[in-house]
């Protein structure tokens, strides 16, 4: 038996049937209409993205990648007597967010694809016939957790780093440096799980968004290794230098190279590539059936 | 109130759903039913704004869903009871869909009471069973305690108690003033729940009537008539004059006969003048399954066929008989007796002169008093088919394909095995 108890058979069940008899000709539930409005849906996408173990398990190994990776490396520095010859000591975080921003695409793709993987989508979209505003309010909810968990452990790493490679030659960060290798960096990955999750309701697939994502990391970097032909030395630099992994390393300015972007221009590349790519997924999301 | 007015859908080159105009009224349960691909799914998802309709629109008091004010309070929705976040609690499920929808908290504690599953309300709903499933889908569309109810397949994977709940909620909430929309594929569950029937087939209406009117209009009753199993030849006698007399015999698994357009005290009549003892005559009512069927069995698109196991059966050993087919396996016509159109009205024994055919009826029984057999036959509604009338020769072709269909009644070939012996 499925279910122990015995369900109340409607005419126990409380107030809601006793309001208004057939003669009505409708029928008017006595539970009072609120007008909706984007806070429901924030407050819906938080109940959500709080009641799935994806997101402690994806937040989790992202936190634990970050750290672990950023304190190895800086004992492994400072145990050494290698010399930082005076060099940002925050940089040596990069390695390991670099592997935890797998974790935020993946939470990012999740949190729209698994929707449409579950068929929940179907459910959230009759509760909620404004496209628009489900996924405005999942953007919303996303970047806030993913932002405020980078900078949190970006911070974290980024002050034991400095304080452990103080003896090593590292020099003292500048302000800006400290801003951009924390609020640079964690505006950065929240901003591309944004993305991921803006792809995962395009693509509406988990491992296709997913894949797609790690692609966009991974690949430019790839392919310019194997231009070897000279005529194609510009694109190979440029896919070099607006590579993901070069982007995020500017932020800790040790970029690969020195023409490519500098300063906070990764962040305003991918504010741009994130609004135009919104502005798609809602048309889409409009025009397409779910 | 949901109306729809010539709703259409494609999928590329293929229709799902074409031309559909009905309403569904406040007040009553009203079935949707149609084979599997038949569109229904499709056309819930057109009612609640999910799927955008290729042309045509659909509306509910008025308005297309997206477009309605407050909808979630308005509409309630059970689509699939599998569409829920496995790894989500059933309370957090509906938390977040109470919270979108901008329903207070204990609302929630509130449903989950009223399906049962108050209990499990903070495990995963992975572990579900296709039942407990099914209960928080229902509690999801009572969720608003809207004044529309669409539920897509309710009963699947309910246990008895389950159904019978499912049965009296439809009822109630209808009783309510509500309108209550399902489909459903159980038949003897529809005949209980609903009020009104909507039939589709091919993405195309096929009926828009009461669930009396329905069956009325899709079915002939027929009399089951059982000669000793001891005298196989009284059966061939029997069904041999029967059909002289202008019967239609359909022989049945257990050696009963299946007699259409006779009255009943004809086929006693008959029996006794060519001595044949009779050990039951009985009137037997058409369900809404059989009416169902013969209306749907020109447009299902997903036909099972007789498993040959061609090059795999032993060859039959000379003088044993090949095996009596099962009741509705491959056999073209079994759930579908003669329509009343051409049959005429078989057990009219009431009144019989109210022949909207025009056409004589020789099956009209002569000297049946008034009110003799009040019984399940009623006089027959004069309800024109929305099918076109089929002509009588349609068996016979048909069941030329499978020579041992005892569709082919009429002929003495039905009695073939008796034959060989």
């Amino acid at each position: 038996m499925s279910t122990p108890q015995l369900p109340m058979p409607p005419a126990a069940a409380p107030n809601w049937q006793a309001a208004n008899g057939p003669s009505y000709g409708g029928y008017t539930s006595p539970i009072p209409v609120v007008r909706t409005h984007l806070g429901h849906a924030l407050a819906s996408e938080w109940t959500k993205i709080k009641s799935v173990r994806s997101t402690i398990w994806t937040l989790g190994v992202f936190v634990v990648l970050v750290l672990g990776i950023g304190l190895l490396a800086a004992v492994v520095v400072s145990n050494s007597s290698s010399e930082m010859n005076g060099e940002n000591p925050l940089s040596l975080g990069f390695f390991g967010l670099l592997l935890g921003l797998m974790c935020i695409i993946t939470l990012g793709v999740l949190t729209t694809a698994s929707e449409y993987g579950t068929g929940m989508i179907r459910t959230t979209m009759t509760a909620c016939p404004s496209r628009a505003r489900v996924l405005a309010a999942k953007s919303i909810v996303f970047f806030a957790v993913a932002f405020v968990v980078t900078l949190v452990t970006t911070s974290f790493i980024a002050f034991v780093d400095a304080s452990l490679l103080k003896d090593n030659g590292a020099k003292d960060p500048s302000a800006g440096e400290w801003l951009k290798g924390t609020l640079g960096v964690s505006l950065y990955i929240a901003l591309l799980g944004l993305l991921s999750l803006i792809v995962g309701s395009i693509i509406r697939h988990s491992a296709g968004a997913i894949t797609i994502m790690i692609g966009a990391v991974l690949a430019p970097l790839v392919v310019a290794l194997f231009m070897f032909s000279q005529s194609l030395e510009n694109v190979r630099q440029a896919l070099f230098e607006y590579s993901i992994p070069n982007q995020l390393s500017v932020f800790y300015s040790n970029s690969l190279s020195e023409s490519g972007p500098s300063g906070w221009d990764p962040l305003w590349i991918i504010v741009g590539v994130t609004a135009v790519a919104f502005a798609g997924a809602v048309a889409l999301l409009e025009k397409r059936d779910v | 109130m949901i109306e729809a007015v010539g709703l259409t859908k494609r999928y590329g080159d293929k229709t799902a759903v074409y031309n559909l105009s009905f309403q569904v009224r406040p007040g009553a349960v009203t079935g949707f039913l149609g084979p599997n691909g038949s569109g229904k799914s499709t056309t819930m998802r057109m009612i609640l704004g999910l799927d955008n309709p290729t042309s045509g629109q659909v509306t509910i008091g008025g308005f297309p869903y997206r477009k309605l004010p407050n909808a979630p309070r308005q509409v309630g929705a059970l689509l699939d009871a599998k569409a829920v976040h496995g790894g989500r609690s059933a309370r957090s499920h509906l938390l977040s869909l109470a919270q979108l929808s901008g329903i207070p908290a204990r609302r929630v504690d509130e449903v989950l009471g009223v399906v049962g599953l108050q209990d499990v309300a903070r495990k995963r709903s992975k572990g579900f069973s296709l039942g407990m499933g099914q209960r928080l889908g229902i509690a999801a569309a009572l969720l608003g305690d809207p004044q529309v109810l669409l539920f897509d397949e309710p009963v699947n994977g309910l246990d008895p108690e389950g159904i019978l709940w499912v049965r009296n909620l439809m009822k109630a909430l209808a009783a309510e003033g509500r309108t209550v929309f399902v489909s459903s594929h159980l038949m003897s569950e529809m005949a209980l729940t609903a009020d009104h029937l909507i039939v589709i087939g091919r993405g195309q209406l096929l009926s828009d009537m009461s669930v009396r009117d329905f069956i009325s209009a899709n079915s002939a009753d027929f009399a089951r008539v059982r000669t000793p199993d001891t005298e196989p030849q009284l059966r061939e006698k029997l069904t041999s004059a029967l059909t002289e007399a202008g019967g239609h015999v359909l022989p049945e698994q257990d050696g009963g006969l299946r007699v259409t357009g006779l009255p009943l005290p004809r086929i006693s009549d008959i029996a006794h003048d060519t001595d044949v003892r009779l050990w039951e005559l009985s009137p037997h009512q058409a369900s809404l399954e059989e009416a169902y069927m013969r209306m749907t069995q020109g447009a299902v698109d997903y036909r099972s066929t007789i498993d040959q196991k061609a090059g795999l059966m032993q060859p039959v050993p000379p003088g044993a008989q090949p095996p009596m087919p099962v009741p509705g396996q491959g056999q073209p016509g079994w759930y579908a007796p003669p329509s009343p159109a051409q049959g005429g009205q078989p057990f009219a024994m009431g009144q019989p002169p109210a022949n909207p055919y025009g056409a004589p009826n020789p099956y009209a029984a002569p000297a049946a008093p008034d009110g003799a057999v009040p019984g399940p036959y009623g006089p027959p509604t004069p309800v024109a088919p929305q099918t076109p009338p089929q002509p009588p020769q349609d068996a016979p072709p048909a069941a030329d394909a499978a020579p041992a269909a005892p569709a082919s009644a009429p002929t003495p070939d039905l009695t073939k095995p008796e034959d060989a012996r």
